[in-house]
């Protein structure tokens, strides 16, 4: 393996371009390096956030107790019902199992929790074990479903048969065959919501919207949904999607299955979402939508653009790293930083893709270094290097950003409010804000009390 | 709206848990090793199992927490990841710089077989740097038991007996417990001015200071040269029986040093235990800043004892924790009716003892009969608390599910705490930590008597 002074490896060098600089193509969607402090998770757990918010299913994991208890209500997913998600469900399987199968395990919990929560939806998570000792999970869920006359479906997430992104589809064929409807589809005039997972409340917020817009929403997958509302999908006329990478698959396919088009929206930023709202209402064609999206865009711009002004003013000339999970969420990023007078000088993803590299290749300034996959050395290197104020990210860059003396806000499970919409935006402008300008930073001195007492000044 | 738990208790088969006590051993192992200096761990399997360990140390630490990964793909798990781990071991040394690489293995390399020690001798490392390995499969034991293995891993590769005559110095294992402890185990034994080693020894690793700088290798944990020369020790102390007798055992087996197992000093009794201990195996005097502590202990307990006296607690959580916290309420005067961990805890009546036999042994000299549990789970204990209410819940974060759906007040402590901050810091065990434990204990009851009194019976004065 090549190498360098900087203790680098070469085989890095084509996952990180800067923008103006380098011809070359970006790389990405490819494994990870074996040995690489990565930031990086797995399919199960691609799999499992997608799932979770449905808020009525258990959510049973086959495998030993780690997978369950690491992803036990971590994602901040709201409901406004049942809660039965948030509970923490396992096989716990032994050393006796993986020698003999964990077959018998798993059919007695499904049948002790069907029991136990009268629930008509249970998926059953593969992990990495399962895999290996290749518990028939297939037969063991369809003999269950007839047991109990449920639900019982089962989720093909092994660890390691490839990165999030793959769980992400087992989501998505989870999904598909939980919405397949038993008798023809009788379409609707209302559209369904596509990738948002109601973290915050963020979805509340879009249902609002469209609501006053006109637009009758048919079902969210999956913030807030449950099985009920997810059965009907097939009847929507249009889906549209927040999130892509977890939700571009499913999207395909329904348009296959089902005759459903869809279409990208963003509703992070005023910009995003004033375009979006105008998007939807445009694809559906319909003029009093397009009047009412008109209004509430230049009722809700007027609102919030006076209030981010005052923090633009402040933050005015601030640098902003970026590493977040997927690559459309990046690219809003890009432009809600501009909104409050923030230039990103970093930006990467755990898990973009080709054409969402283009695109923030084409939105950033040059000189921008943009990478794919990063580790925390890198992540140091580039925010040091191009002076970064303030990096967006999630659990585990929080406190290298603080260490390093830098502003943070998640944009990932441990968000406290909702970041969506208008109302996003202002909380995005002042979570900012209260980062950037803490007078925190006021106590950091590298030779400790001496320097502080300049520091404070 | 957040109880999905039935009162009514009925014989569960499955054997399957609902909400968890427990995880699993690798993040165990992971934490010991950030307890040695330079070290970087390293987790041989699938990214997701990695990025889990992290997430959750970093949540509980709110420190950045280093580890590479063997990014396992289909391939690996079909072939064999000796690949993989040989390429980890080069790029990991090379790109991160550790002076250790300690790896640990997950329920996916333990299944497909991969024999970590065999590729480890093939595989080419650098004069002066080491790897260690601990086989951790998830499907057995907790993540305590990953800790004790990845401390026994630290004895086998690395303790030697090099001196004719043991040297008077002390090894101490402290086990599963927080940075913020094991400084104040250090200082209580520095105050007696013994010689001493700790191992592992996460202070200063994840609760590094700010400097301004990210230091990939904070200036904490246990050197090597330290680890090894704890086989020329008169004697080790292993706190808590769970975390720690397996690795003081294997020293006294390897290197001769002869093993105390004592329970982690949490508490009046278990903190007398320690420095007695250390007091008649070195043959010093324990010095009258301890004996103040102690009188200070002693005497808020005394001006509080009215606040606890006859108050019904439930504790879960680890059991070295869990079995220190129970013998300290007890002294406090509290009843303990519900005790439980999720981490098995060996059968009753084995040579290594077990948790139940522990804790019933304590409750029956203080005349208690209480439900008792090893490997049990939250929905478990959730149950007893319907059928039997308590006045305090103690234990980890993930407690504040019961908490709120049966309205009790609620103290944590423990792994993890994901909710608050500061906790990692501070200790709980010594005298000092005794006193914290006792602010707390007396905070959470007497807020909640200020939250449920009548205006007629609010008062100025507690």
């Amino acid at each position: 393996m090549a190498e360098d002074n900087a203790g680098r490896i070469a085989e890095r060098d084509g996952f990180i371009v800067t923008k103006g600089k380098n011809k070359k193509q970006l790389q990405c969607d490819t494994d990870s390096s074996a040995g690489c402090v990565s930031q990086r998770a797995c399919v199960y757990c691609g799999a499992r956030v997608v799932l979770n918010p449905i808020t009525d299913a258990i959510h049973l994991v086959h495998g030993p107790i780690g997978c369950a208890s690491y992803t036990w209500d971590i994602r901040g997913s709201l409901s406004s019902g049942a809660e039965l998600y948030r509970n923490s469900f396992s096989t716990d399987l032994k050393e006796q199992d993986i020698i003999f199968g964990g077959a018998k395990r798993l059919n007695a919990a499904i049948d002790g929790l069907v029991e136990k929560y009268q629930a008509k939806l249970v998926f059953v998570y593969s992990t990495c074990i399962v895999g290996v000792i290749g518990d028939d999970l297939e037969a063991i869920c369809t003999a269950a479903s007839q047991k109990h006359n449920i639900e019982v479906i089962p989720v093909e997430s092994s660890g390691f048969i490839g990165n999030k992104s793959a769980g992400y589809r087992a989501a998505g064929d989870a999904l598909l065959r939980l919405i397949k409807p038993s008798e023809p589809i009788v379409k609707s005039n209302s559209i369904n919501y596509l990738g948002d997972f109601n973290l915050a409340g963020e979805a509340w917020i879009i249902h609002n919207y469209l609501r006053q817009i006109g637009v009758e929403l048919n079902v969210t997958f999956t913030g807030d949904s449950h099985y009920t509302a997810l059965k009907s999908a097939p009847k929507a006329k249009l889906n549209i999607i927040q999130c892509a990478g977890s939700m571009l698959y499913l999207a395909g396919k329904m348009e296959e299955l089902y005759q459903i088009p869809y279409i990208q929206i963003s509703f992070l930023g005023i910009e995003d979402t004033a375009a979006s709202l105008r998007k939807i209402a445009a694809t559906l064609g319909e003029k009093s939508m397009i009047a009412k999206a008109e209004a509430l865009i230049a009722k809700e711009t007027a609102r919030v653009e006076a209030i981010i002004k005052g923090y633009r003013e402040k933050l005015q000339g601030k640098k902003a790293a970026i590493y977040v999970g997927g690559g459309f969420k990046a690219i809003s990023l890009v432009k809600q930083f501009r909104e409050i007078g923030i230039d990103v000088v970093m930006i990467g993803t755990q898990t973009g893709r080709k054409e969402e590299y283009e695109t923030i290749n084409n939105l950033v300034d040059d000189g921008t270094v943009i990478l794919d996959d990063a580790n925390p050395a890198e992540l140091e290197r580039f925010m040091m290097e191009k002076g970064a104020h303030l990096l967006v990210g999630g659990v585990k860059e929080r406190p290298l950003a603080y260490k390093l003396g830098i502003a943070f806000i998640d944009h990932n499970h441990d968000r406290k409010h909702p970041l969506s919409g208008f109302e996003g935006a202002v909380n995005f402008a002042e979570e900012v804000y209260s980062t950037v300008c803490s007078p925190v930073w006021k106590s950091l001195s590298k030779s400790g009390i001496d320097r502080g007492v300049t520091n404070h000044g | 709206m957040l109880d999905c738990t039935p009162k009514e208790i009925t014989e569960r088969k499955s054997g399957g848990m609902i909400n968890p006590a427990k995880t699993c051993q690798p993040i165990g192992a992971m934490y010991a090793a950030l307890g040695i200096h330079k070290c970087l761990p390293h987790s041989h399997g699938s990214q997701g199992c990695c990025s889990y360990h992290r997430m959750h140390l970093t949540r509980h630490f709110r420190d950045p927490v280093m580890a590479s990964t063997s990014c396992f793909t289909e391939g690996s798990s079909v072939f064999g990841g000796g690949a993989n781990l040989k390429a980890s071991i080069q790029n990991v040394f090379h790109i991160y710089k550790p002076d250790v690489m300690a790896i640990h293995t997950t329920c996916l390399t333990e299944t497909i077989g991969d024999d970590v020690s065999s590729i480890i001798k093939t595989a080419e490392v650098a004069e002066g740097k080491l790897v260690i390995h601990a086989n951790t499969p998830s499907y057995v034991g907790s993540h305590i038991t990953g800790f004790s293995n990845m401390t026994k891993a630290m004895v086998s590769y690395i303790a030697e007996s090099t001196l004719p005559v043991k040297k008077e110095q002390v090894n101490i294992i402290p086990g599963f417990v927080n940075p913020g402890d094991m400084r104040e185990i250090k200082r209580l034994v520095k105050s007696m001015d013994i010689e001493y080693i700790m191992f592992p020894d996460t202070s200063g690793v994840v609760d590094s200071p700010m400097t301004g700088e990210f230091e990939m290798y904070p200036e904490g944990g246990t050197t090597v040269e330290q680890i090894k020369d704890t086989g020329n020790s008169q004697l080790t102390l292993a706190l808590g029986r769970f975390a720690s007798s397996d690795p003081a055992d294997l020293l006294n087996k390897q290197c001769k040093v002869p093993a105390a197992v004592l329970k982690t000093p949490i508490g009046i009794k278990a903190t007398d235990a320690l420095l007695m201990t250390l007091r008649n195996s070195f043959a010093r005097e324990i010095p009258k800043e301890l004996e103040i502590e102690r009188g200070q202990l002693v005497d808020i307990m005394t001006d509080t004892h009215f606040h606890f006296h006859g108050k019904t607690v439930a504790i879960f959580g680890d059991p070295d924790i869990v079995t220190g916290i129970t013998e300290f309420v007890l002294s406090l005067g509290m009843i303990p009716v519900h005790v439980l961990t999720g981490t098995p805890g060996g059968s009753s009546n084995s040579a290594a003892g077990s948790f139940e036999d522990d804790i019933n042994e304590m409750l029956t000299t203080a005349g208690i009969t209480a439900n008792v549990k090893s490997a049990g789970d939250l929905f478990t204990l959730h149950q007893w608390i319907k059928n039997q209410p308590v006045d305090l819940l103690i234990g980890n974060t993930y407690g504040k599910y019961i908490a709120r759906a049966e309205d009790i007040p609620f103290m944590r402590v423990g792994f993890p705490i994901l909710d608050r901050s500061v906790h990692s810091y501070l200790p709980i065990v010594g005298y000092q930590g005794a006193m914290r434990l006792i602010e707390m204990i007396s905070n959470t009851l007497l807020d909640r008597a200020d939250r449920d009194a009548k205006d007629e019976d609010f008062e100025l004065v507690m």
